[in-house]
C-alpha cells in the first residue's frame, strides 16, 4: 500500500515536471491564435530559447541571464512570423515551417561552433541553473499523513518556473475573459472586421498577441534547457512544440481544458517510462510505443470530430486585409 | 492556401516569376548563410568553395549530390501536387517512412526475384503505402473539415513510433542488437548508376546513385501531364484556385482532396524505393531523414512545377552533399548549416514571397510602359 502511494506519488511529481513546459507552450499558442494567426513554430521558438537560454547561462554563470536571452530569442522568432503573417499577409503554416526549420538548423549550428561539445552546451551548475524551491514548512509538515507528503513531495520542490506555468493558467484565463485586452484579442481572431470597425488596430493586436507567445515559448524553452535539464542539447525540444499545439486544440483553445490536455499527456509521458517492460495486470505488456502515439491520435479523433468537437476561431489562419 | 501555389502574377511577365524570384530566394538564403559561417568565424567565400567542390568537384561527389537529389524530387513533387489542390501536405516524411515500410515488406517475401520483376511490385507497394498514411488526413480534411496541416504533423508523430514499434518488436532480424531487418537478397539490389553506366562502357566514380533517379526523372514527366495536360489536372488545379468556382464547375472539390493527397502521398513513399531498394537494402529506422520537409522548401523554390523541382532538388543536393563535405573539412561548422538555408528558403519562398513582388513589378513597370496606378 505505502509502495503504491510512493509510486503514485513520484508518477504524479514526474507528470507535474513534464507538463509545465506543454502548459507554457500551450498557453503561448492560445494567445496567437485567439488572435487569429496559426502558431505551428512553438516548437521552433522553444528550440531558440532552450538554445538561448543554456547559451547564455553557461557563459554568464546567471539562470536569470539565460531566461532573458532565451525570451528574447524566442521573440525575435515571434516577430519573424508576425512580420510574415501581420505585415506580409504571408501563408501562416509556411511561416511556421518556416521557423521550426531554421530553429532546428541555428541551434545546431551556433552549438556546435561556439562550444565544440557535438551540438551540447556545457553542463550547467549552481546559479547557472533554477534550482528547486522548498515551499516553506515543507520539512515540517512532511510528517503530517497523507497531506504531509502530498505537500512536501508533490507540491514543494520544483523549480520556479513550474510555479510560473502554474500561475499562468488562472492568468491566462483572466487575461483572455475578463480584461479590455483578451476581448479584443478574442474577437479580432473571430471577426477582425468588427474589430477594425470599431476603431481597434487589427494589426497592432495581432502583433502583442503573437509577441505574448514568444515570451511564454520563451520561457518553456529555458525551462528545458536550465531548469528541467542543465544543458542544451541538439533539437531537446523533440516534438513538445507540436504536443503542445495539440493540447491546444484539445483543450478547444480555453485555457483550463488546455491545461487538463497538457497534464494528459504529460501524465502518459510519464507513465511510458515507468511502463517500459513492465506487464499490465489484466492486458499484458503495453507497447511504449502506442503511449507515445497516443496523444496524436486522440488529437486526430478529436479534430476528425468523432468524439466532440474542436472549433478554431474563425479568423483562425487568415490574413486581414483592410479594403478590397 | 492561396498564394503558395505558383502564378500570381501582378504586372510580372512569367518568366520572371519563374527565374527571378527562385535567384533571388538562392541569393538571399546564401547572404544569411554567409553571415551565419562569419558569426562562426570562417571564412564565407572558402566555405562556399569547398561546398561546391565537395558536391560537384568529383564524379563521387556527383554521386552523392543526385542520390540526394533523387529522395529530394520525390518529396519535392509530392508537396507540389497537393500544392496544386490548395493543400499543405506537412506528412511527406511520415508517408516516406511508410513507403520505406511497404519496399522493405515486398523484398523480405521476394526472396530470389531478379530486380527487373521484382521493381513494378515494389513501386506499387511504395505508392500504396505512403498512399495510405495520407489517407486518412486527406479524409478527414475532406469530408469532417480537420485541417490537413495538423492531422499530417500528428501522422508524422504516428508514423515515427509505429515504425519504431515495428522494427523492435516485429521485423527486426534475429539473433541481432540494432532495430533493422535483416538484409535483402542481393539478386533485389537496384543496380547503380556505376552498374549502369559500366554495362554500355562508360566508368564513374562510386556512390549510392542508382536507377530511382531515372524513375525520379519519370515521375516528373508523368506529375507535369497529369497537373497540365489532363482534364483531372485542371480540376486540380481549379479547386486550388478558387473551391467555389470548382464546385460550379461540375468538380466535386472533396474527391478532389481525397485523391491529390493520395497522389501525394504516393509520390512521398516513392523515396523508399531510392533509400531502401536502391541504397540501404534493408528497412532502418528513420531512413528519410528529414528528406519529407526539405520537399517542403523544393516545392516552394521550385515553384510548384517539375521543370523548378528539378534544379531546386539538385540545388538542395549540392547543399547536402557540400555541407557534410565542408563540416569534414571545418570541424567548427555543423552539416546543420544546411537546415538554416532551407528554413531561409522556406521563409522567403513561401512565407514572405510577396514581399519582393511589388519591388520587382515596379523594375518591370517602365519598361513596358504601363501606366496603371489604380489604387
Amino acid at each position: 500500500m505505502a509502495d503504491a502511494a510512493l509510486w503514485l506519488l513520484s508518477l504524479l511529481d514526474s507528470t507535474i515536471r513534464l507538463a509545465a513546459p506543454l502548459v507554457l507552450a500551450a498557453l503561448a499558442g492560445l494567445y496567437s491564435e485567439r488572435a487569429g494567426v496559426i502558431d505551428i513554430g512553438l516548437e521552433g521558438k522553444m528550440l531558440a530559447a532552450a538554445f538561448a537560454a543554456a547559451a547564455t547561462a553557461a557563459v554568464t554563470g546567471s539562470a536569470w541571464l539565460g531566461l532573458l536571452a532565451g525570451i528574447a530569442a524566442s521573440c525575435l522568432l515571434a516577430g519573424v512570423h508576425g512580420f510574415a503573417c501581420i505585415s506580409q499577409k504571408g501563408n501562416q503554416v509556411v511561416s511556421g515551417m518556416a521557423i521550426n526549420t531554421i530553429a532546428l538548423g541555428l541551434t545546431a549550428v551556433l552549438a556546435s561552433a561556439w562550444f565544440a561539445m557535438g551540438g551540447r552546451t556545457p553542463s550547467l551548475e549552481g546559479a547557472a541553473r533554477f534550482g528547486e524551491v522548498t515551499l516553506p514548512l515543507a520539512g515540517t509538515l512532511s510528517g503530517v499523513p497523507v497531506l504531509g507528503p502530498i505537500y512536501a513531495d508533490l507540491i514543494s520542490g520544483h523549480t520556479l518556473l513550474v510555479y510560473v506555468a502554474v500561475a499562468m493558467v488562472p492568468l491566462t484565463a483572466w487575461v483572455v475573459y475578463r480584461t479590455r485586452f483578451g476581448l479584443r484579442l478574442r474577437a479580432v481572431g473571430e471577426n477582425p472586421a468588427a474589430v477594425d470597425t470599431a476603431g481597434i488596430s487589427v494589426p497592432a493586436l495581432r502583433y502583442r498577441a503573437v509577441l505574448v507567445t514568444g515570451v511564454l515559448c520563451g520561457i518553456a524553452g529555458a525551462y528545458l534547457s536550465t531548469a528541467q535539464g542543465a544543458a542544451f542539447q541538439e533539437n531537446m525540444t523533440a516534438g513538445k512544440g507540436f504536443l503542445a499545439l495539440a493540447a491546444l486544440i484539445l483543450g478547444k483553445w480555453r485555457p483550463w481544458p488546455t491545461l487538463a490536455a497538457c497534464l494528459l499527456f504529460a501524465a502518459a509521458d510519464a507513465l511510458q517510462t515507468r511502463l517500459q517492460g513492465v506487464p499490465v495486470p489484466g492486458i499484458g505488456e503495453v507497447p511504449v510505443q502506442l503511449i507515445e502515439a497516443l496523444p496524436y491520435i486522440v488529437t486526430v479523433v478529436l479534430l476528425a470530430g468523432f468524439v466532440g468537437r474542436a472549433v478554431p476561431p474563425r479568423a483562425l489562419g487568415l490574413p486581414y486585409v483592410k479594403d478590397r | 492556401m492561396a498564394g503558395v501555389a505558383a502564378g500570381t502574377g501582378e504586372e510580372i511577365p512569367g518568366w520572371a516569376t519563374a527565374l527571378l524570384m527562385p535567384a533571388l530566394n538562392v541569393l538571399l538564403a546564401l547572404a544569411v548563410s554567409a553571415l551565419v559561417i562569419l558569426a562562426i568565424g570562417e571564412n564565407p567565400v572558402e566555405a562556399l568553395r569547398v561546398m561546391l567542390v565537395g558536391a560537384l568537384g568529383s564524379g563521387g561527389g556527383i554521386g552523392y549530390t543526385l542520390y540526394y537529389a533523387t529522395s529530394l524530387i520525390f518529396t519535392g513533387l509530392a508537396v507540389a501536387i497537393a500544392f496544386h489542390g490548395g493543400l499543405f501536405n506537412i506528412g511527406a516524411e511520415g508517408q516516406a517512412y511508410l513507403g520505406g515500410l511497404g519496399v522493405a515488406l515486398v523484398c523480405l517475401s521476394l526472396g530470389g526475384w531478379p530486380w527487373y520483376l521484382a521493381l513494378p511490385v515494389t513501386i506499387a507497394a511504395a505508392a500504396l503505402f505512403g498512399a495510405a498514411w495520407a489517407a486518412i488526413p486527406g479524409y478527414l480534411q475532406a469530408y469532417r473539415g480537420s485541417h490537413v496541416v495538423i492531422t499530417t504533423i500528428m501522422f508524422n508523430f504516428i508514423a515515427s513510433a509505429l515504425m519504431v514499434y515495428l522494427l523492435v518488436n516485429v521485423l527486426i532480424a534475429p539473433g541481432q542488437m540494432s532495430p533493422e531487418t535483416r538484409e535483402f537478397d542481393p539478386s533485389l539490389f537496384l543496380p547503380t548508376m556505376q552498374e549502369m553506366l559500366a554495362a554500355i562502357g562508360l566508368e564513374i566514380a562510386g556512390s549510392p546513385l542508382n536507377l530511382s533517379f531515372l524513375l525520379a526523372l519519370a515521375a516528373c514527366a508523368l506529375v507535369w501531364l497529369l497537373v497540365w495536360h489532363t482534364r483531372w489536372g485542371f480540376a486540380l488545379r481549379t479547386v486550388g484556385a478558387n473551391e467555389d468556382a470548382a464546385r460550379y464547375g461540375g468538380i466535386d472539390p472533396k474527391r478532389m482532396i481525397v485523391v491529390t493527397m493520395l497522389l501525394s502521398g504516393a509520390l512521398a513513399g516513392l523515396l523508399g524505393i531510392n533509400e531502401i531498394q536502391g541504397v540501404q537494402h534493408r528497412l532502418i529506422l528513420n531512413f528519410p531523414a528529414g528528406m519529407g520537409f526539405t520537399g517542403i522548401a523544393v516545392a516552394l523554390m521550385g515553384r510548384a512545377h517539375p521543370a523548378g523541382i528539378i534544379p531546386a532538388a539538385i540545388l538542395f543536393g549540392v547543399l547536402i552533399q557540400g555541407g557534410s563535405e565542408l563540416a569534414f573539412e571545418y570541424p567548427t561548422i555543423s552539416p546543420d548549416l544546411v537546415v538554416v538555408i532551407q528554413g531561409v528558403v522556406i521563409l522567403f519562398a513561401g512565407a514572405l514571397e510577396h514581399m519582393f513582388r511589388p519591388a520587382i513589378a515596379r523594375m518591370f513597370r517602365p519598361a513596358r510602359g504601363r501606366r496603371v496606378e489604380v489604387a
